[in-house]
């Protein structure tokens, strides 16, 4: 398996164009829906950002918050997410999303010695900022998994420059300041903060938090190489009548981002 | 001098980039400000003349002969305008968010004193309040809601997970988040990221600063035990900081046992684990795949599965000894706090006193027990009557 941050940034670049990566949370609204919805959307998406449950996740709005809810309920564990990954291994490479104590509770050596046997090409910690990640990277790196850095509309210059020093298979950067699932403005704030991270930051970035529409990920890919849409997307599994329909909804939604993605370049 | 982030291993900031940049600024403004003498000579003012500073230490007579013990003290914070100690840490940081310019404060409260004390501070400076309070912690402590509706604070209710602190705690960061360039968030225990637990640990230092001074003033001599509840554990650090270097001084603090050990319970430092809740890294209730527990406790005060870094650190060095009791317990020594010398305390700090109603006579050995009475129970009255069985 070659290495973890260059099989994303390869992700993020050989299409020569922005690229869709789809959330979904493992386990939501059960594991094996989670592993279909991620193999349809996998037809068109670049990277698959697989969420993991948390009890307390601090960066996110109330969709998110409660198909987590929902997850832990029927019984998921970081380490069925884990086997979500692992099934999905064909498919674009993998960036898990997960809150810092699923790691520490496991013990950071474990979780990512799981992680790498599962395939995973990178990990995102949302709460897990720069300057105390120093000990998970070291250990990411022994593993060949990325360490996936976050940065925001609120991070200063001497911050980009040091997540841009860290930086491994992409950035993540976050459009809104506040939490998952709310609307995204493509302003001159979001696009001068992108511009920015550009000038700092040398691997691909990934713009999510709070894009829900085809049209939005069009105007944000102006301005990066991967667009994030997570909150929309369990909302519309949400609301779908049965299973057949979530997986029908998921595959025209995801078909429909591509394609204005696709058209756009 | 800088800030302290760390206490041993425990500490840090585990939050999203998002309000790194506010933490950088409220760290910079803090140390700022902390040593300005007109910020100083403000708080100082405030503290002597609104909160009503120094509190008295009070010698309970009438629970020394029931309890026997030879000598009780109590550090008065239930004497503090709004009735409790958190006054201290609210006035603090609602005067340092208006020195940086914000506009805005937000809070999350447990019991609601920590709500009620922002709610007044605010009222007092002229900012705009909103906190974040627990759906089930709203009907336990209704009058402390009305209070902070009252005061012209909004309260808004938080229906996520056990709809208790920890939940409100973690609305508020999303408030936080999202509102970082106009808010400043008040965290009302020494938890959170840094720098919040060492600034609401300085600012609760008065507690013990004023204790120790008024135990020589009085008595000639420290006491031999200090002892102060733990939920976050801002009464207690507060208390006990004075109190470290004095080897002597034998600290205690007390979690809430809830309905014992192998029940429901608040004791983060007797059965945690160290994990990351709220931005730090401390003892933590959690299940094996590191989901936060639901923690549970009479008092919606302690009611929270997290505990302030440096309370881990001083659990783990054994400068402090943690131990717990009951929610039986409690209410217990509430009713004979109240019988006996005329002051109702906060169920909180009737954790404090229950367990000087179990251990008192073995601790009077070394010398005069010190307990920080960190709150009254008037906004508890409902919830202990029913529980006692009192009727209107």
């Amino acid at each position: 398996m070659p290495d973890g941050a260059a099989r994303l940034e390869r992700a993020f670049t050989a299409a020569g164009r922005p690229v869709f990566m789809p959330y979904v949370m493992g386990g939501y609204p059960d594991l094996a829906a989670s592993v279909r919805h991620a193999r349809i959307l996998g037809r068109h998406a670049a990277v698959i950002e697989l969420g993991v449950p948390f009890s307390d996740p601090l960066a996110d709005g109330p969709t998110i918050q409660a198909a987590g809810q929902r997850a832990l309920a029927a019984g998921t564990t970081p380490d069925d997410v884990l086997g979500v990954a692992a099934e999905l291994r064909d498919g674009p490479p993998i960036a898990v999303m997960t809150y810092y104590n699923t790691v520490l509770a496991r013990g950071a050596d474990a979780f990512l010695a799981r992680a790498a046997d599962a395939g995973v090409a990178g990990l995102i910690i949302p709460d897990l900022p720069v300057d105390e990640a120093g000990p998970v990277r070291a250990i990411a790196h022994q593993r060949g998994v990325a360490l996936v850095a976050l940065a925001a509309p609120t991070t200063g210059e001497e911050r980009l420059e040091e997540i841009g020093r860290h930086a491994e298979g992409f950035v993540y950067c976050v459009a809104v300041t506040g939490v998952t699932g709310g609307e995204v403005a493509v302003d001159d704030r979001l696009t001068g903060f992108l511009a920015r991270a550009r000038a700092r930051i040398r691997v691909p970035l990934a713009v999510g938090f709070g894009v829900r529409t085809p049209e939005q990920a069009v105007a944000i890919g102006r301005h990066a190489d991967g667009v994030v849409i997570a909150s929309e997307l369990i909302r519309r599994i949400d609301e779908a009548p049965d299973p057949a329909a979530a997986d029908a909804e998921v595959a025209a939604f995801g078909a429909a981002v591509d394609r204005a993605l696709t058209a756009s370049a | 001098m800088s800030v302290a982030t760390r206490f041993g291993p425990y500490g840090g900031r585990f939050v999203p980039e998002t309000v790194i940049g506010a933490l950088d600024e409220l760290t910079e403004a803090y140390e700022r400000h902390r040593d300005d003498p007109g910020f100083r000579a403000e708080l100082a003012g405030l503290l002597d003349r609104y909160v009503g500073r120094p509190t008295p230490l009070y010698r309970a007579r009438r629970l020394e002969a029931a309890w026997g013990v030879g000598c009780l003290l109590f550090k008065r914070e239930d004497l503090c305008h709004t009735g409790a100690h958190k006054i201290n840490n609210a006035l603090g940081q609602v005067l340092l968010a208006r020195r940086m310019g914000k506009g805005r404060i937000i809070a999350e409260t447990g019991a609601g004193q920590h709500g009620v004390a922002t709610a007044t501070a605010s009222a007092l400076l002229g900012m705009e309040c909103c906190v974040y309070m627990g759906r089930v912690d709203m009907a336990r402590q209704r009058l402390n809601v009305i209070r902070m509706r009252m005061l012209g604070a909004e309260v808004r209710p938080v229906d996520s997970g056990s709809a208790t602190l920890k939940d409100a705690t973690s609305e508020a960061i999303r408030d936080w988040v999202t509102n970082v360039g106009t808010t400043h968030y008040v965290i009302g225990s020494a938890v959170g990221p840094a720098p919040y637990p060492e600034i609401v640990a300085e600012l609760q230092s008065v507690i013990g600063d004023e204790a120790r001074a008024q135990s020589l003033a009085d008595l000639g001599r420290l006491p031999g035990t200090v002892v102060a509840c733990v939920g976050g554990g801002s009464n207690a650090i507060g208390t006990f900081r004075a109190f470290l270097p004095d080897a002597e001084v034998d600290l205690i603090g007390v979690e809430a046992g809830g309905e014992g050990l192998t029940g429901r319970h608040g004791a983060s430092l007797a059965l945690g684990r160290p994990g990351v809740l709220h931005g730090s890294y401390s003892y933590l209730l959690q299940d094996p795949a590191g989901q936060v527990a639901e923690a549970h406790s009479v008092s919606a005060g302690l009611d929270y599965p997290g505990v302030g870094p440096e309370h881990s650190h001083l659990r783990d060095t054994g400068r402090v000894r943690y131990m717990n009791v009951t929610d039986a317990e409690a209410l217990d020594a509430f009713s004979r706090c109240s019988r006996e010398e005329g002051i109702i305390p906060a169920l909180e700090t009737a954790h404090a006193l229950a367990l000087i109603a179990r251990e008192g006579g073995a601790l009077s050995a070394r010398g005069p027990v010190l307990v920080c009475l960190s709150g009254r129970g008037d906004k508890d009255v409902d919830q202990a009557a029913a529980a006692l069985g009192i009727d209107a």
